[in-house]
């Protein structure tokens, strides 16, 4: 469709100088314990890892170490918190301390989002603008809902579980703190949270807040580990629930070490969505959509849309107004208020995607990347495409957890739905047409969890999130979002 | 410079394939380019970029020889208290202005763009807008910028509104033509990347957002929708067109965004008055503003900015 | 804060008592009460008052709304509706709860006015507290009575049928005589938190605090018509409450028959929404729920097609 001497040049001429969000005024300390029973405390065999950031691989701080023994700790006082205090107060004022958390996250919010795009990589931009927001609005949302379960539950009243063992990745570190926490706290539950391994900072940050708040200690524990920490918590005879974000094979092994426990669960997986756009669709904001499904975030969410099906007849034009729209996203340092793509958030990740990029060509694929300058020291990866891959290619089915998209045309509804649907995933979906007939059809027939139509990666407290078949288990969000949480009678 | 351009007859193209637009997407988009942080030499260089490509407009039924050689006047002496300060594009006036304005600018590298066709509303007979549209050139007019047919546009008769377009670029000889498509009027986004369709198809060196006489006038969303158009057209036949927003484009800020969301659809060789232009009157005093506080890191006071 | 009680033979409040070691103490500046109608506090257009007295003395001069300053207020109201009901529902949450905050800021000055009310001092701390939660209670549902109440109807076609919740406009409420704040609160709050605008009438023997509470709601960015406050006599006004044509629902909460029946008769001239909450004890659990917010929402279902 483009005529091979047109070409839009955005490398030259007016370049944006360096705009670096000030860091000054965000506090890091040099060492964290773990937070238990409402204040700091040491790894009981006072072992730390260093968190790093992952645009420049210096260290940050370093993190204490949680083991079994710590994570028992942390457990028996999320107990004696729910037994004693947080079970025992109205509902109302349950409901206020939330209210109080949010509140002072929004006053606190440049300093979150400074931290978690130092800690994890991502823009601050997107810190900025969406994380810390969205966080705070979560602890809102679910404020309000303490005392207000009676209606949620047509026939049934609500009672708290006791105690939640909380697992949460590091691709949106305390947006995923906010989504477990705060629904958790509001029906009456108390906590125990593990931050990954790679994003511990914001968690931290978020105890302090939560102590200055005044929230009876216990209610909130956080403990910071890896794999070893996560299995303690997911071990503990005396957690009522365990709540994990993660990958599906991680969320596999949980599954299985809950059988034959009473414990209640929830997990939400991996991905592969299908983003399927169709000839009538608004072609422009679609691409944006694209841009949008597969490189916001640096590729790193689970309901990314990895996975392109464009209708024949503009797919050249698609995949030529991407092309275009790929050379302005600008890859970079992520404290840079202009930087759009930031760092892959740790040396493992970016080895896994190097694979795939290498596993895609091997395949048959035909990879494009964008003509981004990447920076001297981090883990970087610029934006990606591959053409020339079919269903049973390994990265049209695998999920990568990068910036890569793997783009198949399709002719008809039918084909375009198959397609969709054939894979064990089924988080999210995508489809852009002008023919509002076609999305309803599209949105009852898609086997996945959250359609967006005509956008894409759109979340909101009050919408309810998860997946069906091997993107997990429960929702989170919404009014759906307090089932997790409560036990009906 | 453009590339090879090929002069076939106007024809008008199948309006009910060119692409829907979603509104909410493109307002999204548009939020975009205005978290960009512009700072710096970055900052400077985009402040006298917008000044370059202003198009100094007086438009009203007020005027006279004296208010349009004032105006000319602070177009060829922005701030004297700033050398080196790149000339602003063009003075913008009624036909019957022209010859003012001619002489007034004798000796500056400026040039003179004139309204025709019944601006702003349009509403008279085709003979009348050939005729003032070569009376204007006549003139001395370097640039043309004329109105659509709205109301034929919203009654759907595409042809009318086209020939009109195709008879008035005829008229003008080697001036060059903007097509106002009156956005503010049009309603829809998909009218406006319609109106865009048509306009480049039937001949227009520019499209134009609005005469800035109604409101809205022009907005960043209508703006991008239009850089799309022009932006597919360059691809698929290697000509490029113009683009000017006008009217609600007072402050420095703005003009920033503007060049941001130019630079960031159509690239870099759009970045000029060339293909550019900001239809505006007191932006040039905004910028002006910015650049001394550059230079000085001190914020200004509009007592020290001619008002002419 | 009104000046301390006593009467000087001109009818204007006396000045404080002297201090003991003989000194004059210093004269308190008497507050003020005027009306809360868009955002600002005229007086009454009709410049009429009513004397507010307990044991003989003079507490304030209360403004006596006349009609005139009703139909000001519906006007602000319907002005303000178009953006209120549009806000998110995150935003009209947001500022129930900076009412919260803001009135917990003030608590000490509306526990002193309801005592100057004559309102003993533990029930005023009482009134205060429930008030405040009330509000909480009620930005917490701002977000969530839709999902609550809506529903996705599964009909026999093939069509996506969906059923959501609509404010109804502008509700004229008469709140109860008898509760200086917490009635009056309980009635605005779920009103305006399903994203109505409404004109609220005080108590006549209780009115002070109705009028501070705009002084909460202008300090919490309330825009000016979401929330109007008149004081008067409703045996005057709650007529004109209930037969405004431009009014959507009525409010009345008086255990008084007679007078529902009238407001009732009125409210059918337009087919008013009528809601009647008599003689409700506030501060019971069953007189905060969803369902007040209910009562002022309309219902509206849309069908599409699902195919392609």
């Amino acid at each position: 469709m483009a005529r091979p001497d047109t070409k839009l040049r955005f490398d030259t001429g007016w370049q944006y100088a360096p705009a670096p969000e000030s860091t000054d005024h965000a506090r890091i300390d040099p060492q964290y314990g773990l937070f238990i029973n409402g204040e700091f405390v040491a790894a009981r065999r006072r072992q730390h890892f260093t968190t790093i950031n992952p645009a420049t691989a210096k260290p940050l701080a370093k993190v204490a170490q949680a083991d079994a023994g710590d994570v028992d700790r942390a457990v028996a006082a999320a107990r004696r918190a729910w037994q004693r205090s947080w079970s025992k107060l109205k509902p109302a004022e349950r409901g206020k301390y939330l209210y109080r958390i949010a509140r002072a996250l929004q006053e606190r919010a440049r300093e979150f989002a400074v931290i978690e795009t130092l800690d994890g990589g991502k823009p601050i931009r997107e810190s900025r603008d969406v994380d810390v927001p969205l966080a705070a609005a979560h602890f809102f949302y679910y404020a309000g809902w303490a005392d207000k379960l009676d209606y949620a539950f047509p026939g049934r009243r609500a009672r708290s579980l006791g105690v939640a063992g909380q697992i949460i990745p590091w691709n949106f570190p305390l947006l995923m703190a906010a989504w477990k926490i705060a629904p958790a706290l509001a029906c009456g539950n108390t906590v125990v949270l593990k931050p990954a391994e790679t994003t511990p900072l914001t968690a931290l940050k978020l105890a302090e807040l939560i102590r200055d708040v005044g929230l009876p200690p216990g209610v909130v524990n956080i403990v910071t580990g890896a794999g070893e920490t996560g299995a303690a918590l997911v071990d503990h005879a005396d957690v009522d629930k365990i709540a994990f974000t993660g990958s599906t094979e991680v969320g596999r092994l949980i599954q299985r070490r809950l059988a034959g426990t009473a414990k209640r669960y929830t997990l939400e997986l991996g991905g592969k969505a299908a983003n399927v756009i169709f000839a009538d669709a608004a072609l422009d904001q679609a691409v944006e959509g694209i841009v949008d499904g597969i490189f916001f975030n640096q590729g790193h969410v689970c309901c990314a849309g990895s996975r392109l099906l464009v209708q024949e007849s503009v797919a050249d034009e698609v995949i030529t107004k991407l092309k275009d729209r790929m050379e302005t996203l600008i890859v970079g340092d992520p404290i840079d208020k202009n930087t759009d793509i930031g760092a892959i958030n740790s040396a493992a990740q970016l080895a896994k995607i190097e694979d795939y990029l290498e596993v895609g060509q091997a395949e048959g694929g035909e990879m494009y990347q964008s003509g981004s300058r990447l920076p001297e020291a981090g883990y970087w990866c610029r934006p990606t495409l591959f053409t020339g891959v079919s269903q049973s290619s390994r990265v049209v089915q695998e999920e990568i957890f990068g910036p890569v998209l793997a783009i198949q045309t399709f002719r008809t509804f039918q084909e375009a739905l198959d397609k969709a649907n054939n894979t064990p995933y089924g988080l999210s979906g995508g489809i852009w047409t002008d023919k509002g007939a076609k999305i309803f059809r599209m949105t009852r027939a898609i086997r996945a969890g959250v359609v967006w139509a005509n956008t894409f990666n759109k979340f909101d407290p009050t919408a309810p999130f998860g997946g069906y078949k091997e993107s997990g288990i429960g929702r989170e969000g919404g009014l759906h979002g307090l089932d997790a949480y409560v036990e009906l009678v | 410079m453009s590339t090879v351009i090929e002069r076939v007859a106007p024809r008008l193209p199948a309006l009910d394939r060119v692409t829907r637009v979603d509104q909410i997407g493109v307002e999204e988009r548009v939020a975009r380019f205005c978290t960009r942080s512009i700072k710096k030499d970055s900052k400077v260089h985009a402040l006298r970029l917008a000044l370059s490509m202003i198009d100094l407009t007086t438009l009203e039924g007020q005027d006279t020889p004296g208010k349009v050689t004032q105006l000319c006047c602070k177009a060829g002496h922005l701030h004297a208290a700033q050398p080196d300060l790149p000339h602003v594009a063009a003075v913008c006036v009624y036909p019957t202005m022209v010859g003012v304005a001619r002489r007034a600018l004798a000796g500056h590298d400026i040039k003179v763009a004139s309204v025709a066709t019944a601006f702003p509303s349009g509403m008279a007979p085709l003979a009348i807008k050939l005729e003032e549209t070569r009376i204007a050139v006549e003139e001395g007019a370097d640039e043309i910028d004329m109105v659509i047919a709205r109301g034929a546009f919203l009654q759907g008769e595409y042809q009318r509104v086209f020939d009109e377009i195709v008879a008035i670029k005829e008229a003008c000889g080697t001036a060059h033509l903007k097509v106002i498509l009156e956005t503010g009027e049009l309603g829809t986004l998909d009218r406006v990347r319609r109106a865009s369709v048509l306009a480049i198809h039937a001949g227009a060196d520019f499209i134009k957002t609005s005469t800035g006489k109604i409101q809205p006038a022009a907005t960043m969303p209508v703006t991008l929708v239009m850089l799309q158009a022009i932006r597919d057209h360059y691809r698929a036949t290697g000509r490029m067109v113009g683009m000017k927003p006008a009217g609600g484009i007072a402050k420095a800020k703005q003009a920033i965004q503007y060049l941001v969301m130019l630079r960031e659809t159509l690239g870099e060789a759009w970045l000029t008055p060339v293909w550019f232009r900001f239809g505006a009157s007191s932006l040039a005093n905004d910028l002006l503003m910015q650049l001394e506080k550059q230079r000085t890191g001190v914020y200004q006071s509009a007592d020290y900015f001619s008002r002419d | 804060m009104a000046a301390r009680a006593g009467k000087r033979s001109n009818g204007a409040p006396a000045t404080s008592k002297p201090r003991s070691n003989g000194a004059s103490a210093r004269l308190p500046i008497a507050k003020t009460y005027k009306l809360y109608v868009d955002g600002k506090f005229p007086r009454s257009e009709s410049g009429r008052y009513y004397p507010l007295e307990r044991g003989g003395r003079l507490v304030a001069n209360v403004c006596r709304a006349s009609r005139k300053d009703f139909r000001d207020a519906v006007v602000a109201a319907r002005n303000a509706f178009a953006t209120w009901s549009q806000a998110s529902a995150y935003l009209r949450g947001q500022m129930l709860y900076r009412a919260a905050e803001m009135l917990e800021g003030r608590r000490e000055q509306f526990v002193a006015e309801l005592v100057l009310q004559g309102v003993a001092r533990g029930p005023a701390a009482a009134e205060v507290t429930a008030t405040i939660d009330r509000l909480v209670y009620y930005a917490g549902w701002a977000d969530k009575y839709q999902q609550v109440f809506s529903s996705v109807n599964p009909v026999a076609t093939s069509h996506f049928n969906f059923s959501v919740l609509e404010p109804t406009g502008v509700v004229a409420i008469i709140a109860p005589e008898p509760s200086a704040l917490l009635g009056l609160v309980s009635n605005v709050a779920p009103a305006v938190a399903g994203g109505n605008t409404c004109v609220v009438l005080a108590s006549k023997t209780l009115p002070l605090t109705a009028v501070s509470l705009g002084e909460v709601l202008q300090a919490s960015d309330f825009p000016g018509g979401v929330v109007n406050v008149l004081t008067g006599w409703r045996e005057e006004l709650a007529e004109q409450f209930a037969s405004h044509m431009d009014v959507n629902a009525v409010v009345h909460c008086d255990n008084d028959a007679e007078m529902a029946r009238r407001v009732q008769v009125a409210a059918a001239d337009n087919i008013k929404r009528v809601v009647l909450r008599a003689g409700l004890d506030w501060y019971a659990d069953e007189s905060q729920s969803p369902y007040l917010i209910r009562d002022t929402q309309e219902t509206k279902t849309t069908w599409h097609p699902i195919g392609a």
